[in-house]
């Protein structure tokens, strides 16, 4: 193992835990059995990446991309686009102006 | 006859000397699709009024001596992950079914330019992640040659279409080997072009520095039409290259004098079938007998790739999916408790296990805490693989390596253990994340059948070389004018 001690993933396993503080931050709802198969599964797939300790990547720079092309800028002209209705056309709830969504606030409370 | 056998060539000919119609063409497919694909199971949508519309207007432009595009009255079937206005365009998940996009693929948008005829989409594992097809929402594809055996994947149904006959061109995207695998398991050839080299515009993003679109067909002459149509600059993809697309037709039947060919010895692994190592093995004697030269190359970071890109995709993945939310296209669940259970139940609903499974994975590595061990460290070591094949290109023109350690698996064998099936992808995933070229041409069957693909991986933006060397050995062999006995094939 060549990287600093921060670089190590922590050794305890996948747990329960950990799969549902995951679920939250990623918002997905998950049965029972769901989360069971997943902390086990993902437990293996971890303890299987950290191969990746071996690799002595000391002075390396992260490769973010393949095509090398980086700050690709173009000219700010107007150009065409999708139209409110095209744009609106595809959603579940909608108005003639808006994304429909639940209250994000809890409009019972006074 | 009753299907598209024939090459994209064969049928241009075709065409341009009035011996057959695009109508007639489509109709044959329409009708191979109407008889055969209940048990193959390649598409999800077929666009038949649409597709015979469009062929009738290229015949009645031919017949008046207007100007057609390249492949005009060709029929083309399109992976379900490409948006298009006119059909609805799924990734074979809960999450997208029923949905119309409103604008087209650039890529879309030039197949149309070039007069193709958009016959259909075809199946794929959801959002692109397996290798089996299997992960389709909406059932597996199966392999024409062996109905009990997957179609491979994620292109699954487009490898599958063009093996059945149902269209003699298809496009797939390839993010860790989904062109180049289930084109080895259905007997056809498949490409994938260098990063950049084809807009992603309008592709259903899975991971977005790996993703590419490439083409599928029956032999390398198909495959290099399709791809001079596909490939060029647009804007609207910032990672797009803009650099001038050679004539990928042009020698491609002379062969490439003094060809270099690299193997690694860590592609002759525990876990690989003994007929693929032997397909490999004769694949590479055609070559020598051609005046190629096979040297060995050293891939020393070849053992991290597996870990390094399962990283990197879910991680992309798990950020690009978060799009997702129910609120702008897509699934939501019915009366939800309040904004944020509407967002979690509705993914929750929508998603199948392997979709899951992923984003979980990359949402953790993406996490606080683990990002820099897990991400950071694997685009790092993605670098290193990189270099590798950089310096392995200053000594050989092609690599060449199976396609998967196995031919078709049997249905349902692998989707029970996820690693298992991650360490299948040993072969092809490296490409993706270096950013080069590969493609998969039929070299033989097992024993029993199963078409077995042969991996040649290519410098970036050396598909030109790729595809010259691929076209030397089809020409020495005949294992792709290998058809599917359909009537016998598709029978209980």
């Amino acid at each position: 193992m060549t990287d600093s001690p921060s670089d190590q993933p922590s050794q305890h396993a996948f747990s329960r835990d950990d799969v549902l503080r995951v679920a939250r931050l990623a918002r997905l709802s998950l049965d029972e059995s769901e989360i069971q198969a997943i902390t086990n599964q993902l437990a293996n797939v971890l303890d299987y990446v950290r191969i990746l300790e071996q690799a002595d990547t000391e002075s390396v720079q992260p490769m973010s991309g393949a095509s090398g092309r980086t700050d690709v800028l173009r000219d700010d002209l107007p150009s065409p686009s999708l139209t409110r209705t095209q744009a609106l056309s595809s959603a579940p709830r909608h108005d003639d102006h808006f994304f429909l969504v639940p209250p994000v606030l809890d409009t019972t409370a006074k | 006859m009753t299907a598209c056998h024939e090459s994209a060539s064969e049928l241009l000919d075709q065409l341009a000397t009035g011996r057959t119609t695009a109508l007639a063409l489509t109709q044959a497919c329409l009708s191979a699709i109407a008889s055969h694909d209940e048990s193959i199971g390649a598409f999800l949508h077929v666009a038949g009024d649409r597709a015979c519309e469009v062929a009738e207007s290229i015949d009645r432009r031919r017949t008046a001596g207007q100007p057609l595009g390249p492949l005009a009255g060709l029929p083309v079937a399109l992976k379900d992950l490409l948006v298009t206005s006119d059909q609805p365009t799924t990734c074979a998940s809960r999450m997208l079914d029923g949905w119309l996009p409103p604008y087209d693929a650039d890529c879309v948008q030039r197949l149309r330019e070039a007069d193709c005829v958009l016959i259909g989409k075809t199946n794929m594992d959801e959002f692109a992640m397996g290798s089996t097809t299997e992960n389709s929402a909406f059932g597996p594809t199966r392999t024409p040659w062996r109905l009990d055996c997957v179609a491979g994947g994620s292109s699954g149904g487009s490898a599958a279409a063009v093996a059945a006959g149902f269209a003699p061109l298809a496009v797939g995207s390839d993010t860790g080997g989904s062109i180049r695998q289930p084109a080895s398991f259905c007997g056809i050839v498949g490409l994938k072009p260098t990063y950049g080299r084809v807009s992603r515009y309008g592709l259903v993003a899975f991971a977005s520095s790996l993703d590419q679109i490439g083409p599928m067909g029956r032999d390398v002459d198909s495959v290099a039409r399709l791809l001079q149509v596909l490939a060029g600059h647009d804007p609207k993809d910032a990672t797009s290259l803009d650099t001038p697309v050679p004539l990928y037709t042009e020698q491609l039947d002379q062969p490439l004098q003094g060809l270099r060919i690299g193997i690694c010895k860590e592609h002759d692994r525990e876990g690989l079938d003994e007929e693929v190592r032997q397909t490999i093995h004769n694949a590479l004697d055609v070559y020598r007998s051609l005046g190629a030269v096979v040297q060995e190359i050293d891939m020393q970071h070849a053992r991290f790739a597996v870990a390094c890109y399962y990283l990197i995709a879910c991680s992309e993945a798990s950020s690009n999916l978060a799009r997702y939310d129910g609120v702008h296209y897509g699934h939501r669940v019915d009366q939800p408790d309040g904004l944020v259970e509407m967002y979690s139940d509705s993914r929750g609903d929508a998603f199948g296990t392997e979709v899951k499974r992923r984003i979980m994975l990359g949402t953790y590595a993406l996490s606080a805490g683990y990002y820099d061990a897990y991400y950071k460290k694997a685009q790092k070591v993605r670098r290193l693989i990189a270099d590798d094949y950089a310096k392995a290109f200053q000594s050989v023109d092609v690599i060449a390596s199976p396609v998967a350690p196995t031919p078709a698996v049997p249905l349902g064998r692998l989707t029970d253990d996820p690693l298992e099936m991650y360490l299948a992808d040993i072969y092809t995933i490296s490409a993706n994340l270096a950013g080069i070229p590969g493609i998969s041409i039929p070299a033989g069957f097992s024993s029993d059948g199963r078409p077995i693909g042969l991996q040649l991986l290519g410098n970036s933006l050396a598909e030109h070389t790729l595809l010259r060397a691929a076209a030397m050995y089809e020409r020495e062999t005949d294992w792709h004018l290998a058809r599917v006995p359909l009537d016998q094939g598709t029978s209980p």
